[in-house]
Order: C-alpha cells, then sequence, then structure tokens
C-alpha cells in the first residue's frame, strides 16, 4: 500500500469525524435552505451546546480511566438550583454564589470518588446513586417551583458577547476577525513546531504538503467561523470559556504527567499501580473534576434560561456521554481525546439543530441520533478490526 | 513411516506489508508429535492460526492438505468440525465456570437446548480421568491452578473428538512437574491416535518428545529433523533457529560483588483475602553491590509474592518484618515510595502487570519515571524521547519507532520494553521476576547480556526464574523458596539442579514431621 494510503488509514478515525461533521453541516445547509449557516444560526449552536461539550470534556476523563458518571445532568440542575435560591432568595453576590456552586459541585464528584476510587464501588452503581439522589437534592430544594431572575452579569456568562460589540469593520466584528486571524497563526505556528519535533525523534510524519493543506483547512474553518460570528454579535464570552478549556484539558491530557497517568490507568490499571501511579488518588481527582465541570455547566445552564427549573440538566449525561463515543473514546478505557469529544458533541449537535430547523419532530431527533452514536461507534470497530487483519 | 496427516503447500501470509510467513511447507505424518520451533516472530503461532480457521481461506496463499482432502477452514469452528483443536497460550477458560461446564463449552450436553447435568459431570469426570487429572467436574477453573487449567483444555479438546491437537507453549506457565505430566499425557495420547503439533520454546523437552522438528525462522522453513530415534540436541536446535552457533547460553560476567546493601528480616506477609493464611513467613535475605541473586523454587512457592510484597507492598495483607538499604531501615508502604528508594519490580506477567498494551513504546518506558522528564507537572517531550529513544537502543528494541504500540512487538520486545521502563527509574536494587518467560533463545541471551550490563555498573540484582540451567548460569547465590520459607542458601560453588531439588524435598518432608 502506497504511504499515503497508509497514512489516512491510520488517521482515518480522527479525520473522518471531521469529515462527517462537515457534511452532516453542508447537507443541513441545503435542506434548512441556507439557515444553517446564518450568523444567528452558528451562534446559536454554540449557545445552546456550550454546557454539553463542558460536560463531555469531564466525562471524557471519566471514559478514558474506563468509567463513566450519570450524574451529571443532576449536579448541574443542584449546582443550579443551591446558586438560585442563594442569589434570588437570599441576594447573594453573583461571585459568591458561583464559588458555592462549585464547592458543591466538588464535594459531589468528590462523593462519587470516595466510593469509585477508594471503596472500589462500579462507577456505574455510584453515579447512577447519584443521579437519583442530586435530582431529589433538586426537587427537594426547589419545592417545584422556579427559581428566577438572575442578575444581568449572571446570565452575561451563558448568553453575553464580548465587549465593543458595535466596533464594525462593514457589518463585521472587529473584535472576532481579530481574534480569529491571531488564533491561526498561533494555531499554525504550533502545528509546524511539532512536525519539527516529531521529525527530530523519528517519529513518522506525513508529507509536508499534506500538514500545510491540513493547517490551510483548519484556517480556513476558523476564519469562517470567526467571520460567522462577527456577521451576528460578535464572539460570545461562553465560546471564550470553551475554548479555554478545551485548550487547558488538551494540554493536561497530553503533555502532564497527571494526563499520563489518567491513561495508563484507563489502558491497564495493574501496571500502572506497579509502576508507581497512584491510581486511586487519580480516580478520585478525576470525580471531583466532573464534579466541578457538572457546576460550571449548570451555572450557564441557569444563566441561559434566566432560571432554576427542577428538570434542568434531565438527559444531559447521556449527551455527553454520546459526544465522547462519537469522537472516538473507547469503552473499556485508555483511549480519546477532548478534541475528538468536541468534534463528537459538534456532531450531535449539528444534528439536533438542523434537525429542528427542519421542523423533523423530537421523536424523531432522538433515533436518529441514537443511529448515529451506533454507527460512529460501528465504524470505529470495522476500521480497528480491519487494520488489524489486513 | 506412517502416513500423512497434514500437509500444508506454500502458505504465504502477509500483515500490511510484512510477510509474516513466505512460502511455508511442512509435512505432519499421523500419530506423530511434531514440534515446531523458531525464535519469536518466526511465524509460528501464524501459521498455526491459518491452520485451526481462525485466519480464514482466502487470507493466505498456498494450500492444506488433511486427511487427505483439501481444507478450505473459514472458521475455527469449520476446523474443529473436522477434529483440529488449538489450545492458544492463553488459555480460553472461562474462571467462573465449573471444570465441566468448560470443558463442553459450546459443545454442551444437551437436549433440545436444555442442558443435561448428569451427562455433562459424568463425561467431564471421564475426560478428567484420561487426561490424569483428579478433580471433581464441579470445581470452579479460577480455583485451580495453570498446570490443572492445561489439562483441562486438553479434555475439553478429547469432548470434540481431536484428532490433530495444537499446543501453543503449553509449558511456558508451569514447573518441571507439571510439565512433565503434560508431556507424558501427550505421548499417551500419541498412542491412542491423536497427532499433535507442539509450539514450544523451551528445547529440551522437545528434543525429548517430539518425533520430527520443523524450525521456523523469518518466516520459511529452515529445514525438518527426524527425531525419531531421539538424537537430536538442543544445540542442533538452536543453531538452525538462530542460524549461528550459540557458543554459550549464558554469557560470562566477572563478579564484583560488594558490601551488603539490601536487608529484608523476619518478613512475613498474609494472603489478601484469606487473612489467616500465612504466604510468606519469616523470610531473611540479603543482597550485595554488584550481586546476582536467584530465588529458586516451584511455582506457587511464593517467590512472587515475597517479591511484589517487598515492593511497596504490592502483594497480600498484614505485612510485618524490616527492610534495609544501605544500613537505614525502609518503610515502604507504597510503589512510588519503593521507586523513589530506588527498588524496581520487573513482573512475570508482562500483559497484565507491565505493559499498557494499547499504548506506545515512549509512554511505557518513561510511566514510572516521568518526574525526570518534566518540568513540575509539564512533560518535556523532548527529554522524554530522548530518554526513551535511549533506552531503545541500549536495549535494541526492534520497533518501527518509539511511537509504535507495544501490543504489535514480539514478546523478546516486550519484554525489552518493560526493562527500559525499570533501567529508566534507575532503581539501585532491580528485582527480575521470570525475566526469560515466553521469549526465544536469541532475547534471552541479550536478556541476559543486560542483567550481567546492570550487575557490572553496581546495582544489585534478584532474580526469580523456574528454569534452572537459568538460575545457576546467571546467579552469584541462590536462596531456595519452599511454601512461603527460605528452604536454602547456595553460592554458585555449591549450587546444582540436585542441591536445589534437595533443600526442597528437604524442606517439605521437614514440615511434614
Amino acid at each position: 500500500m502506497t504511504t499515503i494510503g497508509r497514512l489516512f488509514k491510520n488517521n482515518l478515525r480522527q479525520y473522518g469525524m471531521v469529515i462527517a461533521l462537515a457534511f452532516i453541516m453542508g447537507l443541513f445547509q441545503i435542506t434548512t435552505g441556507g439557515i444553517m449557516f446564518k450568523p444567528m444560526n452558528v451562534t446559536n449552536l454554540v449557545l445552546q451546546n456550550s454546557y454539553i461539550l463542558i460536560l463531555a470534556i469531564g466525562m471524557l476523563l471519566c471514559i478514558v480511566t474506563g468509567n463513566i458518571d450519570l450524574s451529571v445532568g443532576s449536579v448541574a440542575a443542584f449546582v443550579g438550583a443551591v446558586s438560585a435560591v442563594l442569589m434570588v432568595d437570599y441576594n447573594m453576590g453573583v461571585l459568591p454564589a458561583m464559588l458555592v456552586g462549585f464547592l458543591i459541585g466538588a464535594a459531589a464528584g468528590a462523593f462519587h470518588g470516595y466510593f469509585i476510587a477508594f471503596l472500589r464501588i462500579p462507577a456505574f452503581i455510584v453515579t447512577l446513586a447519584g443521579m437519583l439522589i442530586f435530582r431529589g437534592f433538586t426537587m427537594a430544594m426547589l419545592q417545584g417551583q422556579t427559581k428566577s431572575p438572575f442578575a444581568k452579569s449572571f446570565q452575561a456568562m451563558a448568553a453575553g458577547y464580548l465587549p465593543l460589540m458595535d466596533t464594525r469593520w462593514g457589518k463585521l466584528n472587529v473584535i472576532a476577525l481579530c481574534a480569529g486571524a491571531l488564533v491561526s497563526v498561533i494555531l499554525a505556528a504550533v502545528m509546524l513546531h511539532s512536525r519539527r519535533t516529531k521529525q527530530k525523534y523519528h517519529f513518522e510524519v506525513i508529507p509536508l504538503w499534506m500538514d500545510i493543506v491540513s493547517i490551510l483547512l483548519i484556517v480556513a474553518a476558523i476564519n469562517f467561523l470567526t467571520y460567522e460570528f462577527a456577521g451576528y454579535n460578535g464572539l460570545p464570552i461562553i465560546l471564550i470559556i470553551l475554548v479555554a478549556l478545551i485548550l487547558i484539558y488538551t494540554f493536561v491530557t497530553q503533555r502532564t504527567i497527571a494526563g499520563r497517568h489518567i491513561y495508563a490507568l484507563g489502558g491497564n490499571e495493574k501496571a500502572a499501580r506497579l509502576s508507581g501511579v497512584k491510581t486511586n488518588r487519580i480516580m478520585f481527582w478525576v470525580y471531583v473534576n466532573m464534579g466541578v465541570l457538572s457546576a460550571l455547566a449548570g451555572l450557564i445552564v441557569a444563566g441561559r434560561l434566566n432560571a432554576a427549573t427542577p428538570k434542568a440538566g434531565t438527559g444531559f449525561e447521556l449527551d455527553a456521554i454520546g459526544a465522547c463515543f462519537i469522537g472516538g473514546a473507547s469503552a473499556s478505557g485508555g483511549i480519546g481525546t477532548v478534541i475528538g469529544t468536541i468534534v463528537g458533541g459538534f456532531v450531535m449537535a449539528v444534528l439536533n439543530n438542523g434537525m429542528s430547523i427542519m421542523g423533523v419532530s423530537v421523536d424523531w431527533q432522538q433515533s436518529i441520533k441514537g443511529f448515529v452514536l451506533l454507527g460512529a461507534v460501528w465504524f470505529d470497530v470495522y476500521t480497528k478490526t480491519r487494520s488489524q487483519s489486513k | 513411516m506412517s502416513d500423512t496427516i497434514l500437509e500444508m503447500k506454500s502458505i504465504t501470509k502477509t500483515f500490511t506489508g510484512v510477510k509474516a510467513l513466505d512460502d511455508v511447507s511442512m509435512k505432519v505424518a499421523r500419530d506423530e508429535i511434531h514440534a515446531l520451533v523458531g525464535e519469536n516472530g518466526a511465524g509460528k503461532s501464524t501459521l498455526m492460526k491459518i491452520l485451526s480457521g481462525v485466519y480464514p481461506h482466502g487470507d493466505y496463499s498456498g494450500s492444506i492438505n488433511y486427511e487427505g482432502s483439501e481444507c478450505r477452514f473459514k472458521s475455527i469452528a469449520d476446523s474443529e468440525r473436522r477434529g483440529i483443536v488449538i489450545i492458544h497460550q492463553e488459555l480460553a477458560l472461562i474462571p467462573y465456570l465449573s471444570i465441566g461446564e468448560n470443558i463442553f463449552l459450546g459443545n454442551e450436553r444437551a437436549k433440545a437446548g436444555v442442558i443435561d447435568w448428569h451427562r455433562t459431570t459424568a463425561a467431564a469426570g471421564e475426560l478428567l480421568a484420561k487426561v490424569g487429572l483428579n478433580e471433581n467436574p464441579n470445581t470452579l477453573i479460577a480455583d485451580i491452578g495453570v498446570g490443572k487449567q492445561q489439562l483441562v483444555e486438553i479434555a475439553k479438546a478429547l469432548a470434540k473428538k481431536v484428532k490433530l491437537l495444537i499446543l501453543d507453549e503449553p509449558t511456558a506457565a508451569l514447573n518441571d512437574e507439571e510439565s512433565s505430566k503434560l508431556l507424558g499425557l501427550l505421548l499417551e495420547l500419541k498412542v491412542q491416535g491423536v497427532t499433535s503439533i507442539l509450539i514450544s520454546h523451551k528445547l529440551e523437552e522437545i528434543a525429548r518428545v517430539s518425533d520430527s522438528i520443523t524450525i521456523l525462522r523469518d518466516g520459511k522453513v529452515i529445514e525438518t529433523l527426524d527425531n525419531a530415534s531421539r538424537q537430536i540436541d538442543q544445540e542442533r536446535i538452536i543453531k538452525s533457529m538462530v542460524g549461528r552457533e550459540i557458543v554459550d547460553r549464558f554469557p560470562k560476567r566477572v563478579s564484583k560483588v560488594g558490601e551488603v546493601v539490601f536487608r529484608v528480616e523476619d518478613w512475613n506477609v498474609y494472603h489478601p483475602q484469606y487473612e489467616d493464611r500465612k504466604v510468606i513467613s519469616n523470610i531473611s535475605l540479603d543482597l550485595r553491590r554488584g550481586e546476582v541473586v536467584g530465588l529458586a523454587g516451584l511455582m506457587g512457592a511464593g517467590r512472587t509474592e515475597l517479591a511484589m510484597s517487598l515492593f511497596g507492598r504490592s502483594y497480600g495483607k498484614r505485612h510485618s518484618g524490616r527492610i534495609f538499604k544501605d544500613g537505614v531501615e525502609l518503610h515502604l508502604h507504597s510503589v512510588s515510595e519503593s521507586i523513589e528508594q530506588g527498588i524496581a519490580y520487573v513482573t512475570e506477567d508482562r500483559k497484565n502487570f507491565g505493559l499498557v498494551l494499547i499504548e506506545d513504546i515512549k509512554s511505557n518506558i518513561s510511566l514510572a519515571s516521568l518526574g525526570k522528564v518534566s518540568n513540575g507537572q509539564v512533560i518535556n517531550q523532548g527529554l522524554e524521547n530522548r530518554a526513551a529513544s535511549e533506552q531503545q537502543q541500549q536495549m535494541r528494541i526492534r520497533c518501527t519507532g518509539l511511537d509504535q504500540v507495544v501490543e504489535s512487538l514480539s514478546g523478546g520486545n516486550q519484554q525489552k520494553v518493560v526493562l527500559s521502563k525499570w533501567i529508566m527509574a534507575e532503581p539501585d536494587i532491580l528485582i527480575l521476576d521470570e525475566p526469560t518467560r515466553g521469549i526465544d533463545v536469541g532475547a534471552k541471551y541479550e536478556i541476559y547480556t543486560i542483567i550481567n550490563r546492570l550487575a557490572s555498573e553496581g546495582k544489585s540484582i534478584i532474580m526469580i526464574s523456574s528454569e534452572m540451567p537459568e538460575l545457576l548460569g546467571m546467579c552469584d547465590r541462590i536462596y531456595v523458596v519452599t511454601e512461603g520459607e527460605i528452604s536454602g542458601e547456595l553460592d554458585r560453588e555449591h549450587a546444582s539442579q540436585e542441591s536445589i531439588m534437595g533443600c526442597i524435598m528437604n524442606h517439605k518432608r521437614g514440615t511434614k514431621v
């Protein structure tokens, strides 16, 4: 087989989902008569799905350890409810209330983590219990009511935009355009640098022209997105938070000792323990982290809806888990990337969004998402077995 | 000469560009034990997977003639129907099912889908008697040892009316006693009309039991030796396997033994589940700088348990006793503390305890010493790559690159990765548990050379091995472990297979009185 063919095959899974995402977006652009890529819709796509993506990042770490967390929706709802009660009923300031929210999230995560990591109770059971427990707490706390409204500053985190919204060049927001250009330059530099490092250690690298093509494609995609945002209200604050989280977690998973330990733990727990990895502690902190991200998601949901409701966050866990698996994470642990998960999350998001615009009923949307999840994982398994047997 | 039961002709099989088998032909006569030997990666397992239908017809080129007709197996079920049964190195038994259930798994004694338990138990009992295993068919597989499990596998094959039995490294995990029992059974089955193909690295047993020997190297058949008169010796086989003569199986080392660096006093360990059972009792031993000390003993004597309990209490409960290093008492409660104190343990079970198989060579090598290649918590990829590639070159790990996934390496190279990991951690005390299990002659020699290099650098090594010649050839001193106790200490001059067995036997007799 030619080198290019082989390289393509080796990276098929990685590119496959990106190509699928582009394809789905293109398809909806046609079927929705051009609504898909309207600046307002692209902006909404990010606003509506930010909290799922945030949860998915935390979920990825749980899944890489070979576990799962079913409680994230309930924890998010509980944190939203507590902070709403504090802000609405007790007139607490936004920042202290958020801080309390994060602490509760961390505590909920620590609660799960303790049972999973130290008492060795299967994560599925612990977090299933957590899902019921925190949903119950939420209902008890809100007593069936909806708490609202919140301060403007609290809403801004979930639904606001960067300042200088009206600094425009023609119809386009200048900040967004500049951000796009800046990110493009940084990204190209980083990719070329990593290519050089790989070459230095004689790792397999794809031909230069392929790297350049992929850089160009990514730069084009980024600038297209920022152009879209520029055409509406500029960059949403939540997008900045999301990008920051993606960068931080990519760095943590790929470049730090903690990250390496998480993957080793998921790949072979016994070998990791005998290599000096404190497996219990790592597992515990992965769940604390998940709790904190659940809290962030809960606050964002509350801010976006401008209300805390007893039913908030229902089903979030399944969307987050789905995003991880569509994004190439392995259910048996040890495999998965943050970027893959984000792409997986967007595949689900675009499906939701496109089908809603087309007027596909909610019932059918569920089934279609189910088929997509199954198809993506089947594709994964299929390409793996093929590359092994040939 | 009897007639031919199997003939494989011009078998060629390629994996992504690499020829695993290149025009391989072999003939197996009826009612013989036919050995298949070769270094790791020579293609033995691949050839047997083709024969048993794991790689279906069409995946390879060439033809298979079995009992006079051409076979085109599409799956294992096809080959089993014709009486060809393969027993893999990793046993395919279900731990929480009984012996009887395992024997008839996929082949149940049933009427209309309902299992007839009386028939199952009775038939299983008969088969167990045939293979000489005195166990209740209702015992769980998890409760019997590897040696007995191997016999259950053979009983399972017999249940399928086996005519051609393929065994892939059946004795790799067995001790001498269990091995000779198993080989005796093969000889018995031969008389009863079961032909066997035996893959093994233990050349001594091959020379002893096989009627003919086919040697593979780099995917090609080098030659087939007739051993009907048992004239072939190990050296002859090794010569063909490696393509050169190995003058000395154990490289020479001038030992420069220094002062005592590691001492264990009155070490006791209890079983992790049955907390009243003492696994290690009152063991005391010492280790000098630059010394290679062997732990000899039968399987289950407690050597691995001893080693792991010393390594940050990674085995057992209720530890007591004292550990000294360089005269200072250590209190080790975790693996990471042990690593910090310069103690390393290289596991006997590299796949389950040694490697993260889905990860690449680099990550596996650096896993135990990430702190060395990091600035704070952040891994310095440059340093990590440099350190890993240094190890790879020094150990001569054969790979496509440091980013190759370890799962796809051969056994010998995987073992070198595990060793690299611990050498990178720069321990003073290195405990090697069966460092050459399941790897070929050439790779063994390389591992021995590495051990000698480490010793000459002033590191102290404890070596556990079930192969006595290996201990005798490598160690300055040998402790004999019997039933969780030290039953003897032998220096180089006094150590021999007989003296080791003597220690074991005397001790056993002693405890019985």
